[in-house]
């Protein structure tokens, strides 16, 4: 059969070019960490401990995180499928290359999602590591951490790919920084969702991040609940969507 | 033998919202046949190639590769073509190998096919020295190339070309056209789209000379200039800012003059004989001088304009 999972290639293509620039992963990583020692550690001090949406009482540093995970997911997705993405759609033409092969758009927002996902997977992986050394990590139910930090991955790279397909110059990043800026701060991540007015809740719990520090907190704190699972299908549908409209957006920007 | 026919387009028309791009051509290539569209920038040539490569929708009409319909069988029409865009898409975060390598996988062919396939393409492509280095230092003549050895990676059955030479120096082309002259012999069908008359007299044994997106005139190169033009051209310049103004000094020269702003053309099959003819009516031109038909010349007479570039 002609052209079978061609996204394995685009995901080759990634690898081979990357292993000249393995240097890159660190810069993905060390943003989170260092929110974990100044916010999580240096304000902890001050605040000492915090009551959880779910009536848990923790170290503010244990509070912060799962948040500081589920942000490193994002961070890592987000890196590849927009600037990276944007570069290569618009500037390298390294997808009209690739479409006059048997390929098709699906394969190409597939291939780079995946790519974004081991390179994200990566450092959440680290972070995870670099959080269980210091004792932030305090059920079995972690194990499933990696994987929570991929199905957040997903979620970000797709619907961030999706956006950065009607971006038509380097400008345009503002909007992305815009949206994921105020995300990163007011989605659970650095107080409880107990400390916002009804409305605002309500705001945020429309924040895919909302959900991803959530099920991080859920299972890094051992306090796994049925909402968890309403956050994952949410972050799942989030990574369909996107799925969808890159590859749609991939076949009208490219096969004109 | 019968022919067997490659590609057939009825017509077929491209259009980018008002703008028609291709206008409703009809064409038909046939195996082992190396064919051209000659036109001017913005005549439909690359919107052709590119609908034919399977990466452009078709506005109307009919288009049929290998007997296969684009819309529905791309991936299909594709895994049997090699595609060498206008500009050099060379991925330059791989090195001369790696573009190779990773493109060859999306065609199916293992680790090893194409490694064996790629050390073959770039000895055909004579890169093989340059194998592991970067893509970007290499000359324009050098990755024009490479892309043409990837788009050989699949041991493609029709090879499309558009505007292969453009950008490139004098010898670059002249290796360039030596390397597609042994694909033609080894009898892979070529689809080849130029501005440059020379080029189409090299390669093509037939070709069509598209204006506006539509096709002008069609046959082979030595057709067209027996029927539209001369053997050769006499360029008389003159030190004034009207050229009609001595365009009767010339009368009688050559068997067709045309008259531009800045020169006069006298088409004669014998352009020695013309340009003597020139110089013994004394009338002090700036310059004579005297060189093949080219494009240019059938494009005019075709169309009464000189090519847009």
């Amino acid at each position: 059969m002609v052209g079978y999972a061609l996204w394995r290639f685009v995901l080759l293509r990634d690898v081979v070019a990357f292993r000249r620039m393995w240097w890159l992963f660190l810069s993905g990583f060390v943003e989170p960490v260092f929110y974990l020692f100044s916010i999580g550690i240096g304000l902890g001090a001050l605040v000492q401990t915090v009551t959880t949406d779910q009536g848990m009482v923790v170290s503010y540093a244990a509070f912060v995180a799962p948040a500081m995970l589920a942000a490193s997911a994002m961070n890592g997705a987000i890196a590849d499928t927009t600037y990276n993405f944007f570069f290569k759609l618009r500037f390298a033409k390294t997808y009209d290359t690739m479409l006059a092969t048997p390929a098709r758009p699906w394969d190409i927002a597939v291939g780079e999602i995946l790519w974004s996902l081991i390179r994200g997977g990566t450092y959440s992986a680290i972070f995870f590591l670099v959080a269980l050394v210091m004792g932030f990590v305090e059920s079995w139910w972690a194990v499933l951490a990696i994987p929570a930090a991929l199905l957040i991955g997903a979620a970000f790279a797709a619907m961030g790919m999706w956006a950065t397909t009607y971006m038509t110059s380097w400008k345009d990043f503002e909007f992305i920084n815009l949206v994921i800026q105020p995300m990163f701060l007011f989605s659970a991540t650095f107080f409880p969702l107990s400390v916002y007015p009804e409305a605002l809740q309500w705001l945020v719990r429309l924040m895919p991040l909302y959900h991803g520090v959530e099920i991080q907190r859920g299972l890094l704190l051992g306090d796994v609940h049925w909402g968890l699972l309403v956050s994952a299908a949410y972050l799942a549908g989030l990574a369909g969507l996107g799925l969808w409209g890159a590859s749609r957006r991939i076949s009208q920007l490219l096969l004109t | 033998m019968t022919d067997t026919v490659l590609l057939t387009a009825r017509d077929l028309t491209k259009r980018f919202g008002d703008f028609t791009a291709v206008d409703g051509i009809d064409v038909e290539v046939h195996k082992g046949e190396s064919f051209g569209f000659l036109g001017p920038n913005g005549a439909g040539k690359s919107s052709t190639m590119r609908m034919i490569g399977g990466v452009s929708p078709v506005t109307s009409g009919e288009l049929s590769i290998f007997g296969l319909d684009p819309a529905t069988h791309g991936p299909q029409i594709r895994a049997r073509l090699g595609n060498c865009p206008q500009k050099d898409l060379l991925d330059e975060e791989l090195s001369v190998q790696e573009n190779l390598w990773v493109y060859g996988r999306f065609f199916g062919l293992s680790r090893k096919e194409v490694r064996e396939r790629a050390t073959e393409l770039l000895e055909f492509a004579q890169l093989s020295e340059r194998r592991g280095d970067k893509v970007e230092p290499l000359s324009g003549g050098m990755k024009r190339r490479l892309v043409i050895a990837r788009s050989l990676i699949n041991n493609p059955e029709l090879l499309l070309l558009d505007e292969p030479t453009t950008g490139l120096d004098p010898q670059a082309r002249h290796v360039l056209w030596d390397r597609l002259f042994r694909l033609k012999r080894q009898g892979v069908t070529l689809i080849i789209t130029t501005h440059y008359m020379d080029e189409a007299e090299q390669l093509c044994d037939r070709l069509v000379v598209m204006d506006k997106g539509r096709i002008a005139a069609e046959g082979s190169p030595r057709d067209l200039i027996v029927r539209y033009s001369t053997r050769e051209v006499v360029e008389v310049r003159f030190d004034t800012d009207d050229h009609s103004a001595h365009a009767d000094s010339l009368g009688g020269i050559g068997e067709r003059m045309e008259v531009l702003p800045d020169r006069i053309l006298l088409y004669a099959d014998d352009g020695d004989a013309a340009g003597s003819a020139v110089h013994s009516r004394e009338l002090a031109p700036l310059s004579v001088l005297v060189r093949r038909s080219t494009l240019e010349d059938v494009f005019l007479h075709l169309t009464g304009r000189t090519l847009v570039d």
